[in-house]
C-alpha cells in the first residue's frame, strides 16, 4: 500500500481537508472519500461529461484529474449550484423546460452550462451546441437542454 | 383526428416531482447507494469470444490481504431449465446462470468467469488480475451468417433450436418461425412490381450514460436485500429468486434511480455476483459497479444480423410481402426476432405474407431489449423498399404509403387484427407538416449535396401488470406509491392521472417509486407501457378512493351513499344543494369521521394499443469525405394522448436522435477473433448535441379507446423510423442506396466511387 496524499482544498466555498490515495481520480475523490455523490461516473475516460465540476475556474472532466492534484485548489461541484436563496436560473430552467429524462447526465450539463453562461453569456445555439458537445445525453435528443439554456439566457 | 375531452390536469406541463433531486444531485442513483461495512466487488471477465474453461485458479486472489470472498461458477446455485416471462422477452434460469458467470464456456467475450469482494476497489482489480484462467480458445463465429455456415463451431453445447417445428440441425439456430396468410406465391405472380434487397445492421448499443450496479446483502436467514438501478425491480426479483434459488418472499429488491435503460436494464448481470459474494463474505454488503467498456462487452446490445424483404406491387396496391429476419441473439438464444416479425409489415395491408424469423447463436454479448426491439431492423428494410417503388413508379411516397396504410380491421402480418390505430393520421400529419411542404435546396452552392427522406414505423405496445395505492393527507394532499421505476417523467404522468380523477392538482399528488415489499407486483419500465399500465392503476386507485370518500362523505352527512356525487373536485348531495365538500374539505374531516382513508388499484392489461411514427429528416452530405450531417429532422407520432407534453415530446426526440446515431454512426466494430475493438464513448461515438439540429414534433392524438385517457404508448415508436428515413435522404442526396448499416463516411464514400467509377 502506498501512503496517503494530503489534500486542502475548498469545495463549493467549504475548506476540507483529507487524505486520498495517490492514483484516485477526483471523481473517486469527491463520491467514495467526500461523499459527494452528485458528481455522477458514465465512462471514466473523459468522454461522456457526467463528471465535469469546475477546477479552478474551468471545467473539467473529474475523473481525468487526480484527486491529490486539486491540494490548494477551488472545485465546484453540483452540490453547490444551488444555495439557501433558491435554485440556479439553470436549474430552474431545466425543470420548466424538461430538460432530463432519467437524471444522471444532468449534473455534468449544468455545470458546463454554467460555465459557459459565465464566460459567454450572448453564445448563439451553435456555440452552447459546441460547448455542451463534451456532455453526453442518451435520453432527450439535447433539443430541450439547448432550449433551457437559451431560456436562462433570456431571463438573465 | 384530436382527442376532444377537456382535462383540467392531463394536457398540462407540470415540474416533475423529482426534479428537484435530480437537478441539485441529491437523487440516489445505483452507484450512489453506500452502506455500512460495504465491500466493493469486481468481476474477471473472459479475453476470448469464445473458449472452454480448462481451470480456474483464485489461490493469489484469496491470499491477497483485503480481499474477503472469491467466487467462480462452482458458487452459482444449479437453476432450473425452464423458461419464464418478463415481460419484454423471456428467460431461461439454467441460460441465465450461465451467462451470468460462465460454467465450462465463455461464449463472448467480456463473459463473467470469477469474482471478487474486497475492502476496496483497487485492492478487488488487483485480486482479479491475480486469478490464473487456462484457457482452449475455440474458434468464433460473430455473425449470423457464420454460425449458420456448416463449419460453424458449436457455441451452446447441448442446445437443440426449434426449425418450424421440427429439430434444427444447426447447432447454432436459436430457433425458426414462420407466419403465414393469403397465397404468397399467386401474390408475387400477379404483380406487376418486385423489389426485393437485404438489408444488413450491426450490433449497436442502448448507450444509457449509468453503467450497471447492484449492492447485495446476503444474510444469515437467507434473506437477500438488493439495491439496483433497474426497469422493474419485481422483474429482478423474479431473475435472483430463479438464479439463487430462493422464495421471492426471501428477496427485497429496492430500485434507486435509474440513468437510462431503453430495455437494457430489464435482465441482471452483477447483482447476483454481489449477493453470493456477500453470503460468502458472512453477509456484508457487497457492491459492484461496472466500467464502461464492461457495459458494451458484457451486457445486452441489441442484434446486428440482416432482413431480406421482397415486395409485390400492382395497381399502386402491395398486394403480396415475403421477408426473411435473420437477427444476431448473441451466446443464448433469445433475440427480439419475434417482435420484428410482429412490426415488419404492420405499416401496411397485405392481402399476402410470410414472415421467417431466424434467432442465431453468435459468440457476442448476449442481446436484450433496446427501444422497439426488432422493429428499427425491419422498418430499415421495408421502409427503403417502399420508397424504391415509389421511385420506380414515380409515386409520391407519402401517398402511396396512405394508399396502402394499414388501419382497423387490417390483419397483421403474425395474425391480430388491428383495432383502432392512428397509422393514417400520423402519415396526413406528415403530409400536411411545414417540415415536408418547406422546399429543400438540394445543391445549397458549397460542393454539398442536401437530400429529404421519409419514413414510417410501428410498435405495438404492451400492457402487463401494474400496481397503485394511494392514501389521503388531512390537508388534501395524496400520496401514491407505485413499483415503475420512472427513467423519464412517469411519476409526474402517473400521477396526473390520479389528480384529474381526483379534482386535484398534480403537485397535490406525491409519488414514490417503492421496494418489492411494499407495493403489489409492477412489470418493468418497458414496452412503452408505464404511462399506459401504471397510469391505467392510478386511474383505479383514483376512482376507488373516490368510492371511499363518497360513502365517508355520506357517513359525515347522515344521507344514502347514492344521494353523493362527486363532480368537478367536489363531492355534494343530489338533493340537498346545502351539503358540499371539496376534496381538500372531506380530506380534513377523516381523522374525525372514521379515520384515514387508502385505496388500492391494480391492472393485468392484456392489449395496450399500437403506435405509429412517421420521420422526416433532411440532411447534407460532404461528397469530398462522406461526413452527413443531419440539417432538419421532424417526428410525427400518434400517442393517443399526451398527458405530459414536454415529456412525450422528448420521448419523440430522445428516440429520434438515438436512431440517427444507429444509422449514421453506431456499430460493434469486431474483429476477426471476436472482439469488440471500439468499446469506449471515444470509438463507439454516440450522436453529441453539436451533431444535431432542433428535433421537431408533431404530436398526433387518435384516443386508445381501451384506455380511460386515450393513451397509447409513446417510448418506442420514435426509434424505428430513422434508420430507414436518413437512407432515404441520402439515396435522395446521392442517387445511392446504402442497404447496409452504419451509413457511415466510409460507406458513403465507398459507394460514390463505385458510382461515379
Amino acid at each position: 500500500m502506498v501512503d496517503k496524499v494530503h489534500v486542502k482544498t475548498t469545495i463549493n466555498g467549504q475548506e476540507y481537508e483529507f487524505l486520498v490515495e495517490p492514483y484516485m481520480s477526483l471523481l473517486e475523490t469527491l463520491r467514495d472519500v467526500l461523499n459527494l455523490t452528485g458528481t455522477k461516473e458514465g465512462c471514466n475516460d473523459g468522454n461522456c461529461g457526467a463528471c465535469t465540476v469546475e477546477m479552478n475556474g474551468r471545467i473539467v472532466d473529474s475523473c481525468c484529474v487526480l484527486g491529490a492534484e486539486v491540494n490548494g485548489g477551488t472545485i465546484n461541484t453540483i452540490e453547490g449550484m444551488a444555495t439557501a436563496e433558491g435554485l440556479h436560473p439553470l436549474q430552474q430552467a431545466f425543470l420548466e423546460e424538461a430538460a432530463l429524462q432519467c437524471g444522471i447526465c444532468t449534473p455534468g450539463f449544468l455545470i458546463s452550462a454554467k460555465s459557459l453562461l459565465e464566460r459567454e453569456p450572448d453564445a448563439d445555439e451553435h456555440r452552447i451546441r459546441y460547448w455542451l458537445a463534451g456532455n453526453l445525453c442518451r435520453c432527450t435528443g439535447y433539443d430541450k437542454i439547448i432550449k433551457a439554456v437559451q431560456k436562462t439566457q433570456a431571463t438573465a | 383526428m384530436v382527442a376532444t375531452q377537456e382535462y383540467k390536469v392531463i394536457g398540462t406541463r407540470p415540474i416533475r416531482h423529482d426534479g428537484l433531486d435530480k437537478v441539485t444531485g441529491r437523487a440516489i442513483y445505483g452507484a450512489d447507494v453506500k452502506l455500512p461495512d460495504m465491500l466493493y466487488g469486481f468481476v474477471l471477465r473472459s479475453p476470448h469470444a469464445h473458449a472452454r474453461i480448462r481451470s480456474i485458479d483464485t489461490s493469489a486472489a484469496e491470499a491477497m490481504p483485503g480481499v474477503v470472498a472469491v467466487m467462480t461458477a462452482n458458487d452459482m446455485p444449479e437453476a432450473a431449465d425452464e423458461l419464464v416471462d418478463l415481460g419484454e422477452g423471456a428467460i431461461n434460469f439454467s441460460h441465465a446462470s450461465d451467462h451470468i458467470m460462465a460454467m465450462s464456456k465463455a461464449k463472448f467475450k467480456g463473459h463473467p468467469v470469477a469474482a471478487v469482494a474486497a475492502t476496496s476497489t483497487n485492492v478487488a482489480r488487483e485480486a482479479v488480475a491475480a486469478i490464473k484462467v487456462d484457457w482452449e480458445v475455440l474458434k468464433s463465429a460473430v455473425t449470423v451468417d457464420e454460425a449458420l455456415a456448416p463449419d460453424a463451431p458449436v457455441i451452446l453445447d447441448g442446445w437443440v433450436g426449434d426449425d418450424l417445428g421440427e429439430k434444427s440441425t444447426k447447432p447454432n439456430v436459436g430457433s425458426h418461425f414462420r407466419h403465414e396468410f393469403g397465397d404468397i406465391e399467386k401474390g408475387f405472380a400477379d404483380s406487376t412490381t418486385i423489389i426485393e434487397h437485404r438489408y444488413d445492421l450491426a450490433m449497436v448499443h442502448q448507450g444509457y450514460i449509468e453503467p450497471h450496479n447492484g449492492t447485495a446483502i446476503w444474510d444469515q436467514e437467507d434473506r437477500v436485500r438488493l439495491w439496483t438501478s433497474t426497469q422493474g425491480a419485481f422483474t429482478v426479483r423474479t431473475q435472483l429468486a430463479g438464479i439463487l434459488q430462493l422464495d421471492e418472499s426471501r428477496i427485497k429488491v429496492t430500485p434507486t434511480e435509474i440513468g437510462g435503460g431503453f430495455g437494457g436494464k430489464i435482465p441482471i448481470y452483477v447483482e447476483p455476483l454481489a449477493a453470493i459474494l456477500s453470503k460468502k463474505s458472512g453477509g456484508k454488503p457487497v457492491r459492484i459497479l461496472m466500467d464502461r467498456p464492461e457495459v458494451f462487452e458484457a451486457t445486452g446490445p441489441t442484434p446486428g444480423g440482416w432482413v431480406s424483404v421482397r415486395l409485390g406491387v400492382k395497381d399502386r396496391k402491395i398486394i403480396a410481402g415475403d421477408a426473411d429476419i435473420r437477427f444476431d441473439a448473441g451466446g443464448f438464444p433469445g433475440s427480439p426476432v419475434g417482435a420484428a416479425a410482429m412490426c415488419v409489415f404492420s405499416c401496411y395491408d397485405i392481402e399476402n405474407t410470410r414472415i421467417d424469423g431466424w434467432d442465431i447463436i453468435v459468440n457476442k454479448p448476449k442481446t436484450a431489449a433496446y427501444r422497439a426491439p426488432g422493429s428499427t431492423h425491419v422498418a430499415y428494410a421495408i421502409e427503403c423498399i417502399i420508397d424504391e417503388i415509389c421511385e420506380e413508379l414515380d409515386l409520391d411516397p407519402i401517398q402511396f404509403r396512405l394508399d396502402n396504410a394499414s388501419k382497423e380491421g387490417t390483419r397483421r402480418g403474425d395474425g391480430p387484427i388491428f383495432p383502432r390505430i392512428g397509422n393514417i393520421e400520423t402519415l396526413e400529419a406528415a403530409r400536411d407538416s411545414a417540415h415536408w411542404n418547406a422546399p429543400l435546396d438540394k445543391n445549397p452552392g458549397n460542393g454539398n449535396v442536401r437530400g429529404r427522406g421519409i419514413a414510417n414505423g410501428y410498435w405495438f405496445n404492451v400492457g402487463l401488470k401494474s400496481s397503485v395505492n394511494l392514501s389521503v393527507n388531512t390537508d388534501g394532499t395524496v400520496m401514491l406509491i407505485e413499483g415503475s421505476t420512472d427513467i423519464g417523467g412517469t411519476r409526474a404522468s402517473i400521477a396526473m392521472q390520479a389528480a384529474e380523477v381526483l379534482g386535484i392538482r398534480a403537485e397535490d399528488i406525491i409519488p414514490t417509486v417503492v421496494d418489492t415489499d411494499s407495493v403489489g407486483y409492477t412489470d418493468v419500465t418497458g414496452g412503452s407501457r408505464t404511462t399506459y399500465a401504471t397510469g391505467f392503476a392510478a386511474y383505479k386507485a383514483a376512482q376507488n378512493l373516490i368510492d371511499e370518500l363518497t360513502a365517508r362523505a355520506a357517513t359525515i352527512w347522515d344521507i344514502p351513499e347514492d344521494e353523493v356525487v362527486f363532480e368537478d373536485g367536489k363531492f355534494s348531495s343530489k338533493s340537498d344543494p346545502e351539503l358540499s365538500m371539496t376534496f381538500k374539505e372531506i380530506a380534513g374531516k377523516l381523522n374525525e369521521t372514521g379515520g384515514p382513508v387508502s385505496s388500492t388499484g391494480a391492472v393485468d392489461l392484456e392489449n395496450a394499443g399500437g403506435g405509429f411514427a412517421v420521420h422526416i429528416c433532411d440532411l447534407e452530405i460532404d461528397p469530398e469525405t462522406g461526413k452527413t450531417d443531419v440539417i432538419r429532422y421532424t417526428a410525427v407520432q400518434d400517442v393517443g394522448k399526451a398527458i405530459h407534453p414536454s415529456y412525450v415530446e422528448g420521448q419523440m426526440q430522445g428516440g429520434a436522435v438515438q436512431g440517427i446515431g444507429w444509422a449514421l454512426n453506431e456499430e460493434y466494430f469486431m474483429s476477426d477473433d471476436g472482439q469488440m475493438v471500439n468499446s469506449s464513448y471515444l470509438d463507439y461515438r454516440m450522436p453529441t448535441s453539436l451533431d444535431l439540429p432542433e428535433i421537431e414534433t408533431v404530436i398526433v392524438e387518435v384516443p386508445n379507446p381501451i384506455h380511460p385517457f386515450g393513451v397509447r404508448g409513446v417510448g418506442e415508436p420514435p426509434i424505428v423510423p430513422p434508420v430507414a428515413a436518413i437512407a432515404n435522404a441520402i439515396n435522395d442526396a446521392l442517387g445511392i442506396r446504402l442497404r447496409e448499416a452504419p451509413m457511415n463516411p466510409g460507406r458513403i464514400l465507398e459507394a460514390l466511387k463505385e458510382k461515379n467509377g
